[in-house]
């Protein structure tokens, strides 16, 4: 592959760009497509090893199904994926293979991804058998003990089944999980969002200490900010299917260049007594993805959008120590 | 301060009794081969105009003693004793029919998922007519008058239209005000809210904030507010009773409890907190999860979890151990701490 010699191998683990998915909308008898759901368009991203770059956004905007991308468990439209200097996007089901073993998913529903009739010891090994990891059952099962005593929980529990744990154990089998095949590249979809805050405390604690052993990279795709601001290195936030802002976590908390960044800090509920600070910046409802506003995507809703806004689609303005898709940046407005 | 009457009337002379009185209550689902109290001797108040936020983890018993003071504990869980007075009404012994009247009426719940309580064959606002005309005899015009009305101060742009679109058609946030605009229709004196806003987006979550506030403000609504979220807490209560195993462990002002909690429980929730913690520190961690009904240990409930416990939390059930006009904390540990063990 020539195209994977041009990204010399660097920090940069992932490097997203232009990645567009795209999901026909089809109606009629013959299944005609007579729109498309523009649920990724156009987003970049930046990932260096052993960094944690948080993807947020709110529901519909994209942010799961970038993730998904990444592993192709959905078709990108366009775009390059380069993970490690090799495009993803481009490469045949069969060559993608071993790339699913350094890219692993961890979803927000434990439950769910666990199939209830598996011994969690099965779960775990399962992963190491398609990947051939491990010479044989005896070695795999001393590594499923490794990945379970990695993530706090008892080995001898791995004859049991994902019911007889509760929620925060069941997330921990799923980190184990993924962690069996030896990932370097983790991304945690709303990995903490259904747990109770003292058990997210417990999971946000592993996940921190298992990159500091392991050196693991992680996307944590997450509405929660939160703990956005406890845990990433970078924030990408996103809106309608693009990113609207970049850069490092305490600078997007501290000054958001972005109207919309600043609604969502603004929204957040305090936990400081002294002030209650939510404050409802936006009126309506996110539009439709399969219909994107023409210009600017949040000028619709944007408190400070102006006549040029409506009209032309803004790019990406370097702020500070990253970008903004915003006119208000743009150093050639007036 | 001129322009926020409504805020302070309520204070005043009649109104000083609480809506809402509930005093020991158990309630109990079959475990066992016996019965396990889920709730176990809740006592709780809210005056007219004031947000009570009940909070704890999962499997607590907040739910669960919501759905208790409107009588709507699933079968086979039935409340066993206590005492629970909703605007001057002994619930407990209201006959089925007199219950359905003061359910809505006296007391409405708007619950997480707007969706599964929304009935997705019928338009939002013809469910809002018939919660109306269930509790009123008023034609079916007069009905969609006033629910077009409800659907404009709950914030639902286009409301004449929306009255005639199905949940499906709507956001969660719209889905949500319609259930707003429903527990409304009877201008009931204690509104439960159960989670109301966390299935929605944090901009969405804000302008509901914002809306349960002005209900308050504008009716003098007294509010249960269930939820785990202790920002959300922070931004509408007044006063935060904490639950664990289905006990009040610690009860106080929104400031005495954020603040300055005393329960070990409530300050290992606060400490769990992300954004209250520095990025790089490790989380403060409650170890283990709670215990499920039935299980629970029979003195300090949080004894097997607690990170100061003392000896006789094992077998001692603590009394509550007052710390303020307003808090108060169940703890051998605050006990000791004030003279009191």
């Amino acid at each position: 592959m020539s195209a994977a010699a041009e990204l010399p191998r660097s920090e940069t683990l992932l490097r997203v760009e232009g990645l567009r998915t795209w999901f026909p909308i089809r109606k009629g008898l013959f299944r005609k497509t007579v729109g498309h759901v523009r649920a990724v368009d156009g987003v970049d991203l930046e990932i260096r090893a052993g960094e944690t770059l948080a993807l947020v956004g709110e529901s519909g905007c994209g942010k799961t199904t970038v993730g998904r991308s990444l592993l192709r468990l959905e078709e990108p439209t366009a775009g390059r994926i380069w993970f490690d200097g090799v495009d993803l996007a481009r490469l045949s089901r069969a060559a993608m293979r071993p790339y699913r073993q350094e890219i692993q998913i961890v979803f927000q529903d434990p439950l769910a991804s666990l199939d209830p009739r598996m011994r969690i010891r099965d779960a775990v090994a399962e992963g190491m058998e398609t990947f051939g990891i491990g010479a044989d059952a005896a070695e795999r099962t001393e590594r499923v003990a490794a990945a379970l005593q990695r993530v706090q929980l008892d080995p001898r529990q791995m004859n049991r089944y994902p019911h007889e744990f509760s929620g925060g154990q069941r997330q921990r089998i799923c980190i184990a999980r993924a962690l069996a095949v030896e990932p370097r590249l983790i991304v945690c979809d709303e990995a903490t969002s259904a747990l109770d805050v003292s058990i997210q405390a417990q999971i946000l604690n592993l996940l921190h200490r298992l990159q500091d052993e392991l050196g693991l990279t992680y996307l944590f795709i997450t509405h929660d900010l939160g703990v956005v601001r406890y845990l990433a290195d970078r924030v990408s936030v996103m809106y309608l299917g693009q990113i609207v802002e970049e850069g490092r976590t305490q600078r997007i908390f501290e000054d958001p260049r972005h109207p919309y960044t600043k609604a969502l800090l603004d929204a957040v509920p305090s936990v400081d007594p002294a002030r209650r600070s939510a404050h409802a910046r936006l009126e309506g409802d996110v539009p439709s993805p399969s219909n994107p506003p023409p210009g600017c995507r949040f000028h619709t809703r944007c408190p400070v959008a102006f006549e040029r806004c409506g009209r032309e689609e803004p790019g990406r303005y370097a702020v500070a120590d990253g970008h903004a898709r915003c006119f208000l940046e743009d150093p050639a407005s007036p | 301060m001129p322009g926020k009457p409504a805020r302070s009337e309520p204070q005043a002379s009649e109104a000083r009794r609480p809506v809402l009185e509930v005093r020991d209550l158990v309630t109990t689902f079959p475990a066992d081969g016996g019965r396990a109290a889920v709730v176990d001797g809740v006592s709780l108040q809210i005056a007219a105009g004031e947000v009570l936020a009940l909070v704890g983890e999962s499997g607590c018993g907040k739910s669960v003693t919501a759905l208790s003071i409107l009588r709507l504990v699933p079968r086979p869980g039935r409340v066993a004793s206590g005492s629970i007075r909703l605007a001057g009404r002994d619930v407990l012994s209201l006959g089925v029919a007199e219950m359905r009247a003061v359910r809505g009426a006296l007391g409405a719940m708007i619950f997480q998922e707007p969706m599964t309580s929304l009935n997705p064959v019928q338009t939002v606002g013809e469910q809002v007519v018939e919660a109306i005309r269930l509790h009123e005899r008023t034609s079916a015009d007069a009905a969609r008058r006033r629910t077009v009305e409800l659907f404009e101060r709950v914030g639902i742009p286009d409301a004449d239209a929306r009255f005639d679109t199905y949940p499906h058609q709507l956001s969660g946030g719209l889905k949500q005000r319609v259930m707003i605009a429903m527990a409304l229709s009877m201008r009931p004196k204690l509104l439960i809210a159960d989670e109301p806003t966390t299935a929605l987006d944090v901009t969405i979550q804000a302008q509901i904030l914002e809306l349960l506030r002005e209900v308050r403000d504008r009716f003098a609504t007294a509010i249960l507010l269930i939820t785990h979220d202790l920002g959300v807490v922070n931004e509408l209560a007044d006063r935060i009773a904490v639950m664990y195993a289905g006990r009040v462990a610690e009860e106080g002002t929104r400031e005495e409890v954020l603040a300055a909690p005393r329960h070990p429980y409530t300050q290992g929730l606060l400490a769990s907190i992300p954004s209250r913690a520095r990025p790089g520190e490790p989380l403060a961690e409650i170890r283990g999860v709670v215990p499920s009904a039935g299980e629970w240990p029979k003195g300090c409930r949080f004894a097997t979890r607690c990170s100061r416990v003392l000896d006789r939390c094992h077998d001692v059930p603590p009394e509550a151990i007052a710390l303020s006009d307003t808090q108060r904390a169940w703890c051998h540990v605050v006990a000791r701490e004030e003279g009191r063990a």
